[in-house]
């Protein structure tokens, strides 16, 4: 009688395992890109507020000239007052890309997944893996896009002083196999220069 | 050494092992411990750039031929080694074109005309990589590192650009602590090219001024960017990017070999006297 109930559980259990399988290969497939999904519906619903102030952003494309120099672009943005928000704001209408696709400098399925501001002026910027696997790889066009990202932030967020570059919340060695991402990017010199110098003794007696 | 300890019938009971021969025995067993204990440890330590300071260079990785010279060879005072880094290789083919063009490809090629223009100037050349291998970042600095009196070259070609052009790059400003060097000498491994970003510029600009000559477009002096493979070179260091993959002919690439290779030689030769590293075996000064 047990070992009859053993057996049926064996030939039950023998069945429902391929079923079983196929789910958890399933599961899988699906659970990043609805990751993804819920990422970028999170970020791209605070990019933009009617209710903000319109003002003149400075957005930093390739030029004309095609010889790996940058060219800013005015345009009129709804922009938040709050720097990590605005940063966020500036950096998805740089990724949109300029009006002639030429002048791109990011690849146009890389979306920016977050946004961070340290105390210390340090911006993260947490961008998804199309930005290091979609981009032409060479030591020119991964400077340009780091300088594109550093000097749109430079003209429109002056609280950020360095930027950290993130790849799905990863940090990577290299952009696309030469930019070296381990470090910071110095966003506006004087600034960072003037945060890291040291600062007067205040507790010390003044005579 | 060994006595035989037998009874009074001649039978043999076992071996005595005299006191004396136990003791030599036992120093050596310690002094080979302690030597064994001791290179572990100095293997095992993190890695840094070896110091120009240091007597004789350090090889970071056993696989990374070290040059050897004989009584005939002693190496010259100065500059007379070029360590040519042909990038990516392997299954890292770099940049592609659309015409099936790789990067990993066409700059082992341009290696070998470069290496022979090094060479007619009388620069021993060591490279990289000689086949489709791909050394790590670490592994191409540590080649460079472990020589005395060197700079660095390495080879790009890129997926953008004016083609036809060549632009050269320099490592962009490292932070560095106590001037790029920590105590007793040492440059940390991670800020390896900090203290010789001076030097690197300056090579830099020799080269790409003889490459602005030869490449109508290219920019007269070398740029800046922050580039993994120079920040752990403790040596002048540059990376040469020619334009491009996306030629649609790879004949238009490779008739840009001469000139580029010819251009760099130059420009390596022009930036031998002002190569001063102060306390560098093979340095200047």
């Amino acid at each position: 009688m047990v070992l009859g109930g053993l057996f049926g559980a064996v030939i039950i259990a023998g069945l429902y395992f391929p079923i079983l399988k196929q789910r958890v290969k399933q599961t899988a497939k699906i659970q990043p890109q609805s990751e993804e999904q819920a990422r970028r519906e999170l970020t791209q619903s605070l990019t933009t507020n009617p209710t903000e102030a319109r003002v003149k952003a400075k957005l930093f494309w390739a030029s004309n000239a095609h010889d790996g120099s940058l060219t800013p672009v005015s345009i009129d943005l709804p922009l938040s007052s709050d720097p990590a928000l605005r940063a966020k704001q500036v950096l998805n209408t740089l990724l949109a890309g300029p009006a002639d696709p030429e002048l791109r400098t990011l690849p146009p399925d890389a979306v920016l997944l977050a946004f961070y501001l340290l105390p210390d002026g340090t911006g993260i910027a947490d961008f998804s893996e199309a930005m290091a696997s979609s981009i032409p790889s060479g030591i020119e066009s991964e400077q340009r896009a780091v300088d594109s990202l550093t000097r749109t932030l430079a003209a429109n967020v002056p609280q950020v002083l360095r930027l950290k570059i993130l790849i799905h919340g990863q940090e990577v060695e290299t952009l696309a196999g030469h930019l070296d991402l381990t470090g910071s990017f110095v966003v506006n010199p004087r600034a960072a220069q003037a945060a890291i110098a040291p600062q007067p003794d205040v507790t010390s007696p003044s005579i | 050494m060994l006595l035989k300890v037998r009874n009074r019938d001649d039978k043999q009971l076992g071996w005595l092992v005299p006191n004396t021969f136990r003791c030599v025995c036992l120093a050596l067993f310690l002094f080979s411990a302690t030597f064994l204990t001791a290179s572990g440890q100095s293997s095992a330590q993190a890695p840094t750039a070896s110091s120009p300071t240091s007597a004789a260079p350090q090889n970071a990785n056993p696989q990374i031929p070290t040059p050897t010279y004989s009584a005939s060879q002693q190496p010259r005072a100065g500059l007379n080694i070029v360590v040519l880094d042909p990038a990516h290789g392997g299954t890292d083919t770099g940049a592609r074109g659309t015409g099936g063009i790789r990067e990993s490809e066409i700059v082992l090629q341009f290696a070998l005309q470069v290496r022979r223009a090094l060479e007619a100037q009388g620069f021993q050349v060591i490279q990289t990589r000689m086949a489709n291998e791909n050394p790590s970042f670490d592994d191409r600095s540590a080649m460079a590192n472990a020589q005395v009196g060197a700079v660095f070259v390495s080879l790009h070609v890129s997926s953008t650009g004016l083609p036809g052009t060549v632009r050269v790059y320099v490592n962009s400003d490292l932070p560095a602590s106590s001037g790029g060097r920590e105590a007793g000498g040492l440059i940390p491994w991670d800020r390896a090219q900090a203290p010789f970003l001076a030097l690197s510029h300056k090579l830099g600009d020799f080269v790409q001024g003889n490459l602005a000559v030869r490449f109508r477009g290219s920019p007269g002096s070398a740029q800046t960017a922050a580039l993994r493979q120079l920040r752990t070179t403790a040596a002048p260091a540059i990376a040469v990017e020619i334009s491009s993959v996306s030629v649609n002919d790879r004949l238009d690439l490779d008739r840009m070999a001469p000139g580029v290779a010819d251009a760099i030689a130059r420009g390596v030769t022009y930036f031998r006297p002002s190569y001063v590293v102060a306390g560098v075996p093979g340095g200047l000064r």
